[in-house]
Parts: C-alpha cells; sequence; structure tokens
C-alpha cells in the first residue's frame, strides 16, 4: 500500500504543471486567441518563480513572480495579435523562443543554487488519515490549487454571463463585436490568464518539483499542455482526466521498467501520449456533438469603427 | 551521444545563439557547438569550463566563439559551417550526434580542423575524443557495493547506447567485487535532460526498494530528491555536492580542459594532427570529485581502486567478463575487452537482471 500511495503522489506532482499550463491555454483558446508561446511562458515563469523564491525566501512569492513574469510576457503576445493583428501562429512560437533565450538571461544569476521546496499542507487529524491523509491533505498546497483553478474556471465558462461573454468572442467575434462586446479587451484578458497560469504551471518546477533552476528545465510540458487543451475538446472536465492520465501513465510506466516489466523503455516512454490521445479521443467520440474547437480560433479580428 | 529534448519546432528556429565576440584578424579563433545550454550543470557546462580555461591560458592569442543549444541533425550542419564562416580554424563540437555534420563540413572544408567529441568517425582534419568514463563507473560500483544496505541500486539511463550499457556494466563488476549479491534495478528516461522526469524516476527507484541513485542523465534532479529522502547518490559529469551535501558519495566529472589546452596549443604552433583519444583517470580527463558521506574503509577502498586503475593494474572489463547468459564473453584485447569491444557494448553483464529495451 505504502507503494501506491508514493505512486499516486508522483502522480499528483507530474500531473499539476500540465495541468495549470492547460487550464490557463484552455481559457486563452476558448476567447479564440491560439497562443503557442506556453513553452516559453512556463520557462519565464520558471526562472522568475525561482529567482523570486530564492531572493525572499518565500515561495509564495516566487509563485507571485512566475504569475507576474508570465502575463507580462503574454502581453507582448497580446499586443502583437490583438492589437497589431499579427499571425498567431508566428507570433507564438515567436514567444516560445524569446522566452527560452530569455528564462537563460534571467536565470544565468542563480543556476546552481538551490532553495527549500514549498512546505507541504498539514492539518491535524486530516493529513494523519492512513492511506488518502496524505493524498487529499499532505502535499504541497499547488497541487490543490490547480483543482480548485479548473472548477473555478469551469464555473465561470459555464455558469457566468462574462464568461458566455468570453466564449462568444471565441465562437464568433464579429457578432459579439456587433452586440457591443469589447472583443479585444476581452482576447486581452484571457491571453493574460493563460499567461499567468503559464507562468505558475512553470514556477511550480522549481518551487515544488525539483528545487533548483537549469535552463530548458520544463523540458517541453508547454507543448504537451498545448496538445492536452486540443484532445481536450476544450472542456475542462476532460482536461483534468486528461492531465491525470498522462502524469499517471508517465509515473506507472517508470515504475515498471523499476520492476522489470520486458517491454521496451522506448514504447514505455510514448505511452503517455499514446494512452491519453486514445483515451481523449475515445471519450470525444463516445459523447457526439461534444464541443469541438471554438470557430474563431487562431483568426485575426479586426474591429470596424 | 547527448540528445536533449527541447521543442522540435522551437529548437529549429533557435539554432543557437552567439555569445563572446569582438573579431581582430591575427588570433587563432576556436568554436565550440554545444547541445545544451551553457548553465545546465552537466555536459555542456563542463565544456564551457574547458573553454574558459582555454580563454585564461592563451589570452588574448585566441578568439573563442560558442553556439548553444544546437540540436544534432540537419540544424547542427549549418551552425558548423557557420562557425568556419566567420573563421574559425578549429573547431570543438561537443555532441556524439554531431559526428556526420562534422564530417560532412569536415570534407568541404581541408584547412579547417575539428575535434568531435564521443564519436567514432573521423578524418584528416578531424580528430576524435572521448573519456573512459565507465573507469569511474567501476570505483563508483564498489563504492555503491560497499554502501548499500538493501543491497540494491537504482540506477537511471538515458538511451539504451554502449555509452551507457558500459557503464551499467563497469558498476556492476565494481560492486559485485565487494557484494556478489548486489542488484541494480534500472530506469530508462529516454531523455538526456528532463529534471522532472529524472526526479520522478529517482523517486521510482527508491520507493521500489533501492537505496543508492546512480544516473546517466544529466541534471541534478536524482541527488536532490535522494537527498531529500535521505538516501545517497552519485553525481555526474560536474561536481553536484551543493545539491546533497550529505548524499553524494562522488561523481564522475568530465575534465576537458587539459585536452583543449594541447590541442590548442599544437594549433597555434602548427602541429596540430588528427588524432583519436580516448582518455581516462591517468591523463585525468575522468576526474573523480572528493570521496564523501562514507566511512574512512570505503573511502580507503575507492582511492585504492582509482589507484590501481591509473597505474594499469586494474581494468573494469578484465578478462573474463560473463555474459548475462553465463557464457564468457570473447577476449578480443588479451587480458581485457579490447576497446572496439567496450564502444561496442551492448550486453549486460552476469547479476544484472533485466533486458535491454529493443534487444
Amino acid at each position: 500500500m505504502e507503494l501506491v500511495e508514493a505512486i499516486i503522489l508522483s502522480v499528483l506532482a507530474a500531473s499539476t504543471p500540465l495541468l495549470i499550463a492547460a487550464t490557463g491555454e484552455l481559457v486563452t483558446e476558448r476567447a479564440g486567441v491560439l497562443n503557442l508561446g506556453v513553452e516559453g511562458m512556463m520557462i519565464v515563469g520558471a526562472a522568475c518563480g525561482f529567482g523570486g523564491a530564492w531572493l525572499s525566501g518565500s515561495t509564495i512569492i516566487g509563485a507571485l513572480c512566475g504569475i507576474i513574469a508570465g502575463a507580462l510576457l503574454s502581453l507582448i503576445f497580446a499586443m502583437m495579435t490583438l492589437g497589431l493583428a499579427v499571425n498567431q501562429v508566428a507570433s507564438g512560437l515567436a514567444l516560445t523562443i524569446l522566452g527560452i533565450g530569455l528564462s537563460g538571461l534571467i536565470g544565468a544569476g542563480f543556476v546552481g543554487e538551490r532553495i527549500t521546496p514549498a512546505p507541504h499542507l498539514h492539518i491535524p487529524g486530516l493529513t494523519d488519515i492512513p492511506l488518502i491523509g496524505r493524498i487529499l491533505f499532505g502535499e504541497d498546497p499547488f497541487i490543490y490549487l490547480s483543482l480548485a483553478l479548473i472548477v473555478a474556471v469551469w464555473w465561470f465558462l459555464y455558469r457566468t454571463r462574462p464568461g458566455l461573454v468570453l466564449r462568444a468572442c471565441g465562437d464568433n467575434h464579429v457578432s459579439a463585436h456587433a452586440l457591443g462586446y469589447p472583443v479585444l479587451r476581452i482576447r486581452t484578458f484571457a491571453v493574460m490568464f493563460g499567461g499567468a497560469c503559464a507562468g505558475l504551471a512553470g514556477a511550480y518546477l522549481p518551487l515544488a518539483y525539483t528545487p533548483f533552476f537549469i535552463p530548458g528545465m520544463t523540458a517541453g510540458r508547454g507543448w504537451i499542455a498545448l496538445a492536452l487543451v486540443v484532445f481536450a475538446s476544450w472542456l475542462p472536465g476532460r482536461l483534468v482526466i486528461g492531465a491525470y492520465l498522462f502524469g499517471a501513465v508517465t509515473i506507472l510506466q517508470l515504475h515498471a521498467q523499476g520492476a522489470g516489466v520486458g517491454i521496451p523503455s522506448q514504447f514505455m516512454s510514448a505511452l503517455p501520449y499514446l494512452a491519453t490521445v486514445i483515451v481523449l479521443v475515445l471519450i470525444s467520440r463516445a459523447r457526439t456533438g461534444g464541443s469541438t474547437a471554438p470557430a474563431a480560433l487562431g483568426t485575426v479580428f479586426v474591429p470596424d469603427r | 551521444m547527448r540528445k536533449r529534448f527541447l521543442a522540435a519546432v522551437a529548437a529549429l528556429l533557435l539554432g543557437g545563439s552567439f555569445a563572446s565576440g569582438a573579431s581582430a584578424a591575427d588570433k587563432l579563433k576556436v568554436g565550440f557547438i554545444y547541445l545544451g545550454p551553457v548553465g545546465d550543470l552537466g555536459w555542456t557546462y563542463q565544456h564551457e569550463l574547458a573553454r574558459q580555461a582555454l580563454v585564461k591560458e592563451f589570452g588574448d592569442k585566441i578568439e573563442t566563439t560558442y553556439l548553444e543549444n544546437v540540436s544534432e541533425g540537419p540544424d547542427a550542419e549549418r551552425s558548423i559551417e557557420q562557425l568556419v564562416r566567420a573563421g574559425n580554424k578549429l573547431i570543438f563540437t561537443t555532441s556524439f550526434g554531431y559526428m556526420d555534420p562534422t564530417l560532412k563540413v569536415a570534407k568541404k572544408y581541408p584547412n579547417v580542423h575539428f575535434e568531435h567529441a564521443t564519436g567514432f568517425k573521423h578524418d584528416k582534419n578531424m580528430s576524435i575524443y572521448n573519456g573512459r568514463f565507465y573507469e569511474g563507473r567501476y570505483i563508483q560500483g564498489v563504492i555503491a557495493g560497499k554502501m548499500s544496505k538493501a543491497g540494491v541500486l537504482g540506477y537511471i539511463g538515458s538511451f539504451p547506447i554502449p555509452e551507457v550499457i558500459m557503464g551499467i556494466n563497469a558498476t556492476m563488476l565494481g560492486a559485485q567485487t565487494v557484494n556478489p549479491n548486489i542488484k541494480v534495478k534500472i530506469i530508462w528516461v529516454n531523455t538526456w535532460f528532463d529534471p522532472g522526469k529524472e526526479a520522478d524516476a529517482a523517486k521510482a527507484l527508491l520507493d521500489q526498494g533501492a537505496d543508492i541513485i546512480m544516473q546517466h542523465t544529466d541534471s541534478p534532479a536524482a541527488m536532490q530528491v535522494a537527498s531529500e529522502r535521505g538516501k545517497l547518490a552519485f553525481g555526474q559529469d560536474s561536481e553536484m555536492i551543493k545539491f546533497g551535501p550529505k548524499t553524494q558519495l562522488t561523481s564522475i566529472m568530465d575534465n576537458w580542459a587539459p585536452y583543449y589546452i594541447a590541442r590548442v596549443k599544437a594549433e597555434l604552433d602548427g602541429k596540430w594532427k588528427e588524432e583519436d583519444t580516448w582518455g581516462g583517470l591517468k591523463s585525468k580527463m575522468v576526474v573523480m570529485a572528493p570521496y564523501t558521506n562514507m566511512p574512512d574503509d570505503v573511502k580507503k577502498l575507492a582511492m585504492d581502486t582509482e589507484g590501481a586503475i591509473i597505474d594499469g593494474k586494474l581494468f573494469p572489463f578484465k578478462c573474463p567478463v560473463i555474459g548475462q547468459d553465463g557464457k564468457e564473453v570473447e577476449c578480443k584485447g588479451g587480458t581485457r575487452l579490447d576497446d572496439g569491444q567496450v564502444l561496442g557494448m551492448n550486453f549486460y553483464v552476469k547479476g544484472v537482471d533485466d533486458k535491454i529495451p529493443g534487444k
């Protein structure tokens, strides 16, 4: 049982950065903007998050630095694609490249330093419950925060009027504009929310996962988050399934290797991708009429004045 | 033999970023191609330290340029050629995957000299160099065999290529000299660099009962996890004791500076010629970090083992080497496996209870 608990704890930690980054991107894309710069915003969030925590000695300040850095970087993207109506795909890729370079520059001063990892929750009574106590009440707060975040995003998108307006901007920006909604302003907020989430997801890596900063430490997680949004067909519920499934298969295949299961490791490494794609596609197939891509996703909108 | 995961598109467009410039016509221009960022604290970082040693040694007689984050493949060829066009006369390409691109560019520019790390193809104007890291692995095996209470080592592999497999074998051969029943659990992460995944692998190994972590990946993540759990670990490529002051037993450090200095000196003197160098502990291309967090008798044993390897009295792959199937491996080097056999190693020795992936 101890092993099961250990595996679940590893899965939670592995899935969290994916879930946070993907949640932000889901909101951005729901507003009709395709930001491919998640990886870049994540790595800058990692560098600034680590820097903030290292200088201040506080995980919370580190997390805030990551959030702010991600949001600021996404603001550049917003100015390019929304203000100047530049192609979103190209701008997003450029944002990733910028982010990778920028994070190296920001991080150069504290490569090789280490910080105290984020404290784990401890609620007397609850955390000590056998088996589930540590899983439900004993890990770092980011894990629980990420779940609260996706629930909040679901509630916002489907249960509030501003959420409806945001989705309207993503599905038909001309109509939303005609109804008098400030499409570009709404999209800017959506992009910045996505940036903030990506920054937080990146900051999670040095703050809680591996408490040091190395250039390139996000190692492609931003791209996985992007893919998760697509395979979850832009639905928050499926996003949670996708992120946890990916994390679970990633950890389980490592354990399977350690236990000497005779399956080639190359295949095992590909397994998280395969499993996630297959399961999410099957879910989409099972429920006909499920949500598809926001209709105006990736298209440029210039309001006529 | 280095491959890093970088988002393919990003890497392709990124190409590499320039650093250290300022031109002067009469200086010898020396170029470097790096796989990772200079701050990776591992493989690329050690090459960068050696470049800095060059600058210190030769001062304004040379001018160095490096391109970092150059992915292996077509991008590498373009980057190497870029260095040639910029007037570099001696170019170090520091990863296995740059082998064919380097060879191609070398054939095109016969007046430029190339130095390729860890490969096996060479030419009139292209030398190769590599470290006998397995010598260090053997010592680590001896230490691990002594220090493991559970008798189970946790080994994080990158890719199942000869370089990594020879490391696993050398570790086991070393460990078996002090604990014949030692076991090893191997997890392949299929990447050279992904701190998160390396940490996950280390956690999985510890959760499954290993109590000493060894790695053939580049980041200090595994060391850090072992440190958090109060277990022991070995560093990789660089000194990593900072990430586990009470955890690191030793670390195999790549020490390229003496070689780089010798090669640049030869170039400056007009005496450069093609060579095939495979340096180990003796030539100090491989250096062991201080032996820490172990009792004095284990420390002495480690130092004696190191001394014996340096003196040529001990060869990690001395015959007979028994394979997994219990059969003796053909001994082409007389008393030990010859270099070709070691460089192409694709079998596990007896005592490894696992299969090489894909075999």
